[in-house]
């Protein structure tokens, strides 16, 4: 399975597909057409999108509404650290109130923190689905020693306790090595299992189609059969198999960060003031709200659009299974 | 293939992986730049005193040896040391922690119970959730209810546990008193106690992994409800309860249970937020507690213990699986 697991393991879980999506079954309404029919679907790729133009422009967006990630307001500050004033030192000034300690303005804070967030998600399933889908189609299409020795590395990967793993790589890490290039490469390497597997299966089942034998017969090589023939034909499922592993990605560096062993502070990250807040929240209840409500958006918008992504591809299947039920 | 030989295959990969997991947790800590040997050495930490405690904790040898002997010692135990000075480690020795001078056997099976006592009371809770919520939906498929379940099912989904986790505490444990937020005791002492101060865990942890159960039973139910087989149970004139219950759901179960192994063995091996959030000294809080003090044997101890967990819960999938469906010992269905 990819990171992806249940509450506990690595934050919040991204359903994954058991079956693949091949090309576009049913061909009655365009795609798009019947991705608009499902709102609940449509409404979470319309906050993705919002999410996205958010952390693209987010220097400007500070600057626009005169805040600043990384300016400390001490005077907002109560005697004890914690913010002054009512609900977390809501004001007309810190429209989400201010951190305790350090009075830094929350909204900026939400606002710069889309960006680690995003970046980790994006990039670390970048890395998982390049890595899952060029073992996958080596391993399907080359069979035999090749193929054993991918679904060893997958074993090995499955055995793996992901989260513990993290933990202790983020601990152990060395410190000149960037963070959050750290966390894209393990949270990426730890999730290529699942679509490893089923592109596996898809090439398998393509190898032996008409056009493979015909573009092979024509001398073709493997890396050109590979990647020009059958890559085309899987990219239903690799783009169904994206946008279900992002908020999984994003769930595991707010995860990691929430625990101490992610992004490390100044920079802003929605999973490290969750952490901040377990300190605090006694006293500042409404530190916690923002960046928790910001991380949960956008792991439910992504669920639910590519939920209904998946079920505009592939009308075969109502609802989600998850891959890694299946018999080994 | 005949169930021997398929067990036999099976536990050659157990042992196969078991001995990768071991080797990669070893290499990885061991090369990176975290040495045990340098904390241990105390100041001022001269190069003869660090060659000294490299040696006593036979970080001098190269990596397959020191390996090597890392998996001698789960069997036979170890000693640290030479003659003068040693310390022992009793079999099943996992490494020692200089750090808390202790073998980390001792320490993990000393928190086991906390971590045991977390999973195994959310996990029976969010099966009975999960299922019953999933078969229901698939039941009234295409109504309000199952719109509305698999909505609250997707919520769950993307939720993070701690927020989930936090609010509880606030609402439940700070506003309305209800329930203690913090800490754990043990069953022997107070059974009653235990149960009240797991209730909040148990409850955050399940609802939100019933989700996941709760759409792969729907997904499975679905395609049950609509094979030939039940079609001739109804033909037949049995009660729908009873095609539901019966037919339908005993085959829709293989996935979920396999699921449920699988989610059982990763629980086992440390809910580590679960514990953060509601202050447990379980697995979890014990990894994080070596991640804080750098204490690498530890580290490689405890994660070799949850992966050996991890193994050993696909291993028991496979078997129940083999034993259930005669396609899996034949290596056919799913590949």
């Amino acid at each position: 399975m990819s990171i992806d697991r249940s509450a506990e393991v690595v934050g919040p879980a991204a359903p994954a597909v058991t079956r693949g999506v091949t090309g576009s079954p049913g061909g009655r309404a365009p795609l798009w057409r019947r991705l608009a029919r499902d709102r609940f679907a449509l409404a979470g790729g319309v906050v993705v999108v919002a999410y996205a133009l958010v952390a693209l422009a987010a220097p400007l967006v500070t600057h626009a509404l005169g805040v600043d990630p990384y300016t400390y307001d001490l005077d907002a500050l109560g005697p004890t650290g914690a913010p002054a004033g009512p609900a977390g030192g809501i004001s007309a000034e810190h429209w989400f109130g201010v951190e305790p300690l350090t009075g830094r303005d929350l909204l900026a804070v939400v606002v710069m923190g889309s960006r680690t967030s995003l970046l980790v998600g994006l990039g670390a399933t970048v890395v998982s689905m390049v890595v899952g889908t060029v073992l996958g189609l080596v391993a399907g299409y080359f069979g035999g020693w090749v193929d054993w020795v991918v679904a060893r590395l997958i074993d090995v990967l499955v055995g793996l306790p992901a989260l513990v793993f993290m933990i202790a790589i983020g601990a152990v890490a060395p410190g000149w090595f960037p963070r959050l290039l750290l966390l894209v490469l393990v949270i990426g390497l730890f999730g290529w299992s699942s679509i490893a597997r089923v592109v596996r299966g898809q090439t398998m089942a393509l190898r032996s189609a008409g056009f493979v034998r015909a573009s092979r017969a024509l001398g073709a090589s493997p890396a050109h059969v590979l990647f020009r023939q059958v890559l085309p034909n899987l990219a239903a499922t690799i783009v169904v198999f994206t946008t279900i592993s992002i908020p999984g990605a994003i769930g595991a560096e707010a995860a990691l960060s929430f625990l101490g062993v992610g992004v490390p502070p100044p920079t802003p990250s929605w999973g490290r003031s969750i952490g901040d807040a377990v300190t605090w929240f006694s006293v500042d209840p409404v530190y916690l709200l923002f960046p928790g409500l910001a991380l949960f958006g956008i792991t439910l918008a992504f669920n639910a659009f590519g939920d209904g992504l998946r079920d505009a591809l592939d009308p075969r299947s109502a609802a989600p299974r998850r891959r890694k039920g299946g018999a080994r | 293939m005949t169930l021997v030989r398929f067990l036999a295959t099976r536990l050659a990969t157990l042992a196969f992986v078991l001995l990768a997991v071991s080797f990669l947790t070893y290499a990885l800590f061991v090369l990176l730049p975290a040495d045990p040997a340098q904390l241990a050495c105390g100041r001022p930490c001269t190069p003869e005193r660090l060659e000294t405690a490299r040696a006593f904790m036979g970080l001098d040898k190269p990596v397959v040896e020191q390996w090597w002997d890392f998996l001698r010692g789960v069997f036979a135990g170890r000693t640290f040391g030479s003659a003068n000075a040693t310390l022992t480690c009793p079999s099943p020795c996992l490494g020692y922690s200089f750090v808390r001078n202790a073998p980390v056997t001792e320490l993990i099976l000393g928190r086991f119970p906390v971590t045991a006592s977390i999973a195994v009371g959310a996990a029976v809770l969010w099966l009975v959730v999960g299922v019953g919520a999933g078969v229901v939906a698939a039941v009234r498929r295409g109504t309000a209810l199952d719109r509305g379940l698999m909505i609250a099912a997707i919520t769950g989904v993307s939720a993070p546990s701690y927020l989930v986790g936090l609010l509880g505490i606030l609402l439940f444990g700070f506003t309305l008193d209800m329930v203690p937020v913090s800490g754990y005791v043990p069953f022997a002492t107070s059974p009653v106690d235990w149960a009240w101060h797991l209730v909040l865990p148990w409850t955050v942890l399940a609802l939100l992994s019933a989700a996941i159960y709760t759409r792969l039973t729907r997904s499975q139910m679905l395609e049950e409800l609509g094979s030939p087989y039940v079609r001739t149970a109804r033909a037949k004139g049995l009660s729908e309860r009873r095609v539901v219950t019966r037919h339908a759901l005993r085959n829709a179960a293989v996935p979920v249970v396999t699921l449920f192994a699988l989610d059982l063995g990763v629980l086992l091996g440390g809910t580590v937020i679960t514990e953060r959030v509601f202050s447990m000294p379980g697995l979890g809080a014990l990894l994080m507690e070596a991640v804080g003090a750098t204490d690498v044997p530890l580290l490689v101890g405890v994660t070799v213990f949850t992966a050996a967990l991890v193994v050993v819960a696909n291993l028991a999938v496979d078997v129940v699986h083999g034993a259930l469906d005669p396609r899996v010992r034949h290596g056919g269905s799913s590949r």
